[in-house]
């Protein structure tokens, strides 16, 4: 994103740069922002979603199948949120059970088996809690989605459009670039667990959100994020169809880019992107 | 007159509140009340001889436990946490980390190197759920992804002991990372064929549950422990499900298929020592009987005797526990 553009969307910022945390949340989380299925229907010229993990069950939270994209197959998996309470209780809020993101990783496969690039979009407020889904095992599910993704030989692409907390989000997340929305946040937990968990009160999900950081910006500065996928003035709500093209285009722009580089290369340049993520002194 | 007679009953172990016993010592059983001194304790490798309970075990005393005396050489010591959001909530993220260093003596809540366990020569990975729940921030990620190396380079077995509450969140989003982290150091390890021994031990939840721990070639649990991502009572409060007595522990997902062995802790280092020397393909180790050696209506042997009651209580359709032939 060029300076220009950046000071386009200064009336979002605080003194110090960094936006209003808090506004940042309310704004990924607004109800009419646009989900995985609303992108896929105006990025894609084709889709077609893919259903059940070939094992337990399907899980409505997760989207994936294969679709062309700008003249090329694309595989694509995407957390779905709902929009209202029949739908969002259909899509268990985008909170994937284990059969998500297996099904996720049967996504994966094929595309890597088929030479098709990867593209995920990520909306969660976190994995789904529950006795089901970890008796039919969470943690491993979430664990081995990663675990292809950072194997698989052809380009990853994943894009923060909304909510990405916790594992629930990376799970979906390794890739070899990842782009952020302007007003989605990224963090290792939701405001609200975070606030429960040290100030002992939800109540003061503000207060953690400031201070998780979770801002496009921020996640940029971290290292975390490669690029700021801009939004419509006020936000992606406002233009589903502007919000579309605009992340279709950084798809288009970074894939391009991606897919230039040799697999083996790929492969070991998302390894080396990880492995150099952290802040220690020694 | 019946009514008029008091039967209340002053009791000195009545629950102080905490739901715990009022003259709980650290070294009081939870579940039987049973006392140890400390040196039994360290004897006993913290296990309750009476009822099989597994007290936690720091990182330190955990290697002792497992690795052949004076194999173990530390790797990635000088390593420390900053600040990477000027995080505070109550008190400021490095003022936490300073008190957990003064407490525990430790730098983070890992602690790796190389040793030999059975005369095979391992990587270790140890985590230490005493320095901040055993959080994973940027040090453990980085102290997990340089014992890998360190196997890669050797070409060694990896073991790794995990003890976690999950990702630290005073590190925000890089904690996040540290999943991705980690898995990239076990896809290093898969693609050169080199394998990895996952221990799980009481409490090992979250995103550490969900990232490197999960992977190993041979997951081993100890018995009791809470093996979840999400933990009992955030599950009771956003679903409202009534939980099952054995939610998340090592027996459940032992049932469901999450675990390949259930090792009480006495028999730990024995069980570690035959799957690494068998996956790293060299001599078999043959432990020396450990219920023969160690005197089996003794404290090791109550304690072992316990545990497999535990294991194989709640698995009634098996004979026996999935390690032992008794």
């Amino acid at each position: 994103m060029s300076t220009t553009e950046r000071e386009r969307f200064g009336f979002f910022r605080r003194r110090g740069g960094e936006r209003d945390a808090w506004h940042a949340v309310q704004l990924a989380r607004h109800q009419d922002r646009p989900y995985t299925l609303d992108y896929l229907e105006r990025i894609c010229d084709d889709f077609i979603e893919l259903h059940g993990d070939r094992a337990e069950g399907d899980d409505p939270a997760v989207v994936a199948g294969v679709g062309s994209f700008r003249g090329q197959s694309v595989a694509f998996v995407g957390h779905q949120k709902g929009r209202d309470l029949k739908q969002r209780t259909y899509r268990n809020f985008g909170m994937p059970s284990p059969e998500g993101y297996r099904k996720a990783m049967r996504v994966f496969s094929l595309a890597g088996r088929l030479g098709f690039p990867i593209v995920t979009l990520i909306d969660t407020p976190g994995a789904a809690p529950g006795v089901g889904a970890e008796q039919r095992g969470q943690s491993g599910a979430i664990a081995r989605a990663q675990l292809t993704l950072m194997r698989v030989p052809v380009p990853v692409i994943s894009c923060v459009i909304g909510e990405g907390s916790s594992g629930g989000a990376l799970a979906i997340g390794v890739a070899d670039r990842v782009l952020m929305q302007q007003n989605a946040v990224y963090t290792v937990i939701s405001p609200e667990g975070c606030a429960a968990i040290l100030w002992k009160d939800a109540g003061e999900a503000k207060r953690a959100a400031a201070a998780l950081r979770p801002t496009a910006e921020a996640c940029l500065a971290l290292g975390v994020v490669d690029l700021i996928v801009s939004e419509p003035s006020g936000g992606a709500h406002r233009d589903h169809a502007r919000a579309a093209e605009l992340l279709g285009d950084a798809i288009q722009l970074e894939l391009e880019v991606i897919a230039a580089v040799p697999p083996a290369q790929r492969r070991a340049g998302r390894r080396a992107k990880f492995r150099s993520m952290g802040a220690f002194q020694e | 007159m019946a009514q008029n007679i008091n039967v209340d009953i002053s009791r000195t172990d009545e629950p102080n509140g905490k739901g715990e016993p009022a003259h709980r010592t650290r070294n009081t059983c939870p579940t039987c009340a049973s006392h140890y001194r400390e040196d039994e304790m360290v004897r006993n490798l913290r296990v309750c001889t009476n009822c099989g309970h597994h007290f936690p075990v720091t990182a330190r005393e955990r290697i002792l436990q497992l690795v052949d005396d004076g194999s173990f050489a530390e790797i990635a010591a000088g390593l420390h946490s900053s600040d990477p959001l000027g995080f505070t909530d109550s008190r400021p993220y490095p003022e936490r980390v300073d008190a957990a260093m003064r407490s525990t003596g430790l730098r983070d809540a890992a602690v790796v190197g190389a040793a030999a366990i059975g005369g095979t020569p391992v990587a270790l990975a140890v985590m230490d759920f005493s320095f901040l729940g055993g959080s994973m921030g940027s040090v453990v990620g980085e102290k997990f992804a340089r014992a890998a190396d360190l196997a890669l380079e050797r070409r060694l077995p990896l073991v790794s002991v995990a003890a976690s509450g999950g990702a630290r969140m005073q590190e925000g989003v890089l904690a996040l990372m540290q999943m991705a982290k980690t898995v990239a150091s076990v896809d290093e390890m898969q693609e050169a064929g080199r394998p990895f021994i996952s221990v799980l031990v009481h409490p090992t939840t979250g995103g550490v549950a969900a990232s490197f721990a999960a992977l190993g070639d041979v997951v081993i649990a100890e018995p009791g422990a809470l093996l979840s991502f999400s933990g009992p009572r955030v599950v009771k409060q956003t679903t409202g499900e009534s939980l099952p007595d054995d939610f998340g522990l090592s027996e459940s997902n032992f049932r469901h298929g999450h675990v390949d062995l259930i090792v009480p802790r006495p028999e730990l280092r024995d069980m570690v020592a035959r799957v690494a020397a068998i996956l790293a393909g060299g001599t078999p180790y043959r432990p020396p009987s450990l219920v023969g050696e160690i005197d089996p209506v003794g404290a090791i042997g109550r304690a072992l005797a316990g545990a497999r009651r535990r294991v194989t209580g709640v698995r009634p359709f098996r004979n026996g526990g999935p390690h032992v032939d008794d």
